[in-house]
């Protein structure tokens, strides 16, 4: 595959933003494709939100159909993640697998996706079964491609089948053409490709902005991990920036269909393409958010202008921060890396929404950075983020508190298509095994992976683009390092499970949750693996104890997975929910629940589809769904206890380092919790003693958690749970769960 | 002594609920902070003193996550 070149003498002279040097070899990269299959359809705009069909395409067979969207769809799943899941159960048998070809991606925007007056309405959800977990993965994204395949006519598009050839799925959803093509020299790395095919599928100049890409990188060819660029076009920029739909290796899928890009040209956007039941509803409260942000975003969050990276500086004073692998809490050097100094970095003379109309604008973005590494050394681009996830995993966990150093590994992520969550937790890994003597130099090939060695960290991400040497084996995702390091003899097995922090398969998103047990459940307890935007509960829990008991846990793990899911369903960014408040907020019953935004969403969603719901609906709506998605997990084999089971390190001190770093704390617990002396004790029997009181109590979280979720002890929903919900209309899901009920 | 989220902390007088989050490093913005079950607004976190004794709640709302 040809790569386009760039002359690094020419550094200085070209206007980053623009990108134009990748131009220059588009029109024989044009001449180059071959329609393979097109069809033509009758463009639709949605109605109360729906467009009532979705389009199913096999890039094996060529297949290109239209489904209708049945009622029960819309009352049982809603949308977004929702019609993903449905797609995804009806295309794979239990014996699927993530690279056979019945595996689907389903992309789906939710009802109330595209709206533009309210804040955090672009989203797309993403569903497939993922390469790492082996169960359905699910990934919100922003990026303009989900609002505009559906005002292009379609609430869901699902992709099964698998290609022989490197293929590009173009919708044009102004003339209503579907074409399958094949684009045998098309560049590989997003940030070229987005940008060549953006140009090349726009009419003009004006249709820039009318043309959004999905893709992914090199490195997702080679690896497990790899990510979804969806892109957006930049209109102040002039160039096309992107979103990530990172978790769970839907990239890698992608790449295994041999899917080059998805490309949509949709409608001009405007207000009304929704066509919503109650039009001034949604004006009025969208105006209320954006006085409200426009007014307190300056005293409360500054996402405007820091973006999620506000918190570093806060997790590092809180001692929750990952650093080395989530060993620590806290490093000195944070302030190199905190939100004052992306504030400087970060172009602020712009609003950087990646929807139209999300005045909460908190994607980021550095301009002029030159590359010191890799393919693309000299050149000179613009680095989306780095939100607070890539700065502390990236960052932090790994040790790395080199500015410019975290932007390139972020940059290279991008644009290699690999999930920088995952990509982090992994690499902090590999640098604890380095420091335990479970890898050296010989096992990783020369690299040297000691802490904050960014040089050795980028060498081993080209290595997984190009998937050569030990990169290739990190692209594995921690759980089957583990296996394979294991397999090996390499170190103590009990030490490389207790460190490697995933659960299913699914690596951890950057929290330190060792001290608080409801964030232990936040990631655990969860349907797709461990990842924050499910329960965040580390302020509630931890800092705050406002929630004392188990049950006050569980209940925490009841209500914010189901109200989270439910941004999901619908096509909603979580940010604008809890990253700023109104000014009153604090004078509400229950004001971490930020109740008039919740009212917001009930608002919302009522006057979109004119289906009235209530904020107790909202939550109903979501436990369908969710309740779905566990039983989907136990037809693929897994969605019991016993894979709930969190790795230690995220429940406790795995070492004597970690224990004498916080010892004050830990030995007054075993005086209040346990009941006993620590005088006199070495630290291996104090730490023995954690051990065993941390994972009863998180045991016992278990049990609170599932009987409040309505699941056995085992964690399988019961058939009253099931009828409750309605789901005792599908037999199948019946039919899994019988099996699993004594 | 004041207990502040169930939890010690020395008292001194004159000690307003500025004094506490400096004491405690809370720099998260967006606090709903009640002291003995009364909200302080954000406004007066200068100026409000804490008695000796008192119950402190300093709830962070959920952020970023
Ligand atoms: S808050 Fe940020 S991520 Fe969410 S929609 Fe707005 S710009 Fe995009």
């Amino acid at each position: 595959m040809s790569q386009l070149v760039f002359d690094p003498s020419k550094v200085m002279d070209i206007d980053y933003t623009q990108r134009t040097e990748y131009l220059e070899g588009l029109e024989a990269i044009k001449a180059a494709h071959k329609v393979l299959k097109e069809i033509t359809y009758a463009p639709s705009l949605p109605d109360k939100g729906y467009t009532n069909r979705t389009l199913y395409v096999n890039v094996g067979t060529h297949e290109i159909t239209e489904k209708p969207v049945t009622q029960q769809m819309k009352d049982v799943f809603i949308g977004g993640r929702g019609f993903g899941l449905y797609h995804l159960w009806n295309a794979v048998k239990p014996t699927t697998r993530w690279n056979d070809p019945e595996n689907e991606i389903v992309i789906s925007p939710g009802p109330v996706a595209g709206i533009t007056q309210y804040a955090g309405t672009g989203k797309s959800l993403v569903v497939s079964l993922s390469p790492q977990t082996d169960i359905p993965i699910d990934s919100n994204v922003g990026g303009f491609y989900g609002p505009l395949l559906k005002f292009s006519g379609f609430d869901a598009l699902e992709l099964q089948g698998k290609s022989d050839k490197d293929i590009i799925l173009f919708i044009d959803g102004v003339k209503g053409i579907i074409r399958i093509e094949e684009a045998p020299t098309d560049p590989v790395d997003s940030h070229v490709l987005a940008e060549v095919l953006t140009h090349m599928y726009a009419e003009n100049e004006k249709d820039l902005p009318n043309i959004s890409v999905v893709s992914t990188g090199a490195a997702a060819e080679h690896s497990l991990i790899g990510m979804l660029n969806f892109s957006f076009y930049d209109r102040r920029r002039k160039c096309v920036r992107f979103k990530q739909a990172g978790r769970g290796g839907i990239g890698t899928v992608f790449r295994d269909k041999r899917i080059r890009a998805l490309v949509v040209r949709g409608p001009k956007v405007a207000g009304d393409l929704n066509h919503p039941a109650d039009p001034e509803t949604i004006a009025k409260t969208g105006i209320k958010y954006h006085k409200e942000i426009r007014e307190n975003d300056g005293t409360q969050c500054m996402m405007r202008r820091n973006g999620t990276a506000h918190i570093v500086e806060i997790m590092d004073a809180y001692d929750l921060l990952p650093v080395h692998n989530f060993q620590f809490g806290s490093h000195p050097d944070v302030h190199k890396i905190d939100s004052s100094y992306w504030q400087q970095r970060c172009t602020q003379h712009t609003v950087d929404g990646c929807w139209y109309g999300c005045s909460m604008a908190c994607a980021k973005g550095a301009d002029g950075l030159v590359l010191r590494t890799g393919p693309y050394k000299g050149h000179m681009v613009t680095v989306d983020g780095p939100e607070y996830e890539n700065a502390a995993g990236l960052g932090s966990n790994c040790g790395v508190f080199d500015p410019d150093y975290l932007l390139e590994l972020n940059f290279y992520c991008d644009t290699y298509g690999i999930c920088t969550i995952t990509y982090g937790t992994l690499t902090a890994f590999v640098m604890e095994c380095y420091q335990r003597g479970i890898l050296n130099k010989e096992r990783t090939g020369g690299l040297e992976m000691t802490w904050g060695n960014a040089e050795a960290d980028l060498e081993m991400m080209h290595q997984m683009a190009r998937g050569e040497g030990f990169g290739k084996i990190a692209g594995l995702g921690v759980k089957k390092m583990k296996e394979h390091f294991i397999k090996n003899g390499w170190g103590d097995p009990q030490l490389i499970n207790d460190i490697g922090m995933e659960n299913k398969g699914l690596e951890y998103s950057q929290y330190m949750s060792k001290e608080s047990l409801a964030q232990q459940g936040g990631y655990a307890l969860t349907n797709k693996g461990p990842q924050h935007d499910e329960a965040w509960l580390i302020f509630m829990d931890m800092v705050n104890k406002q929630l004392p008991t188990f049950e006050d846990k569980a209940e925490a793990l009841y209500y914010f997975p189901l109200f989270r899911t439910w941004f999901g369903l619908n096509g909603f960014c979580k940010l604008p929910w809890n990253d700023v408040v109104p000014a009153d907020n604090a004078s509400q019953p229950e004001p971490h629940k930020v109740p008039e935004h919740v009212q917001n969403y009930v608002d919302l969603f009522s006057a979109t589809t004119g289906i009235k719901i209530t904020k107790e609906d909202l939550i109903l709506q979501s436990a369908k769904v969710y309740n779905f998605q566990r039983v989907f997990n136990i037809r693929m084999g897994k969605g019991l206890r016993l894979h709930d089971a969190a790795p230690y390190r995220s429940l406790g001190p795995v070492t004597k380092e970690e224990y004498e770093s916080r010892a004050e704390r830990y030995d007054q617990q075993i005086v209040t919790e346990m009941g006993l002396d620590p005088a006199g004790k070495t630290t291996e029997e104090k730490m023995a003693l954690h051990r065993e009181w941390r994972t009863g109590r998180f045991s016992k979280l278990m049990d609170s958690v599932y009987t409040r979720r309505g699941w056995t002890l085992d964690g399988v929903p019961t058939l009253e749970r099931l009828k409750e919900l309605g789901l005792d209309a599908f037999p199948e899901v019946v039919d899994v769960v019988k099996q699993h009920l004594s | 002594m004041i207990l502040v989220n169930e939890e010690p902390l020395g008292w001194h007088e004159g000690m307003t609920v500025r004094d506490i989050l400096r004491a405690r490093n809370y720099r998260f913005p967006m606090l709903v902070i009640h002291v003995n079950e009364v909200l302080v607004p954000k406004k007066d976190y200068d100026t409000t003193l804490v008695p000796d004794g008192a119950a402190v709640k300093v709830i962070h709302l959920i952020s970023g996550g």
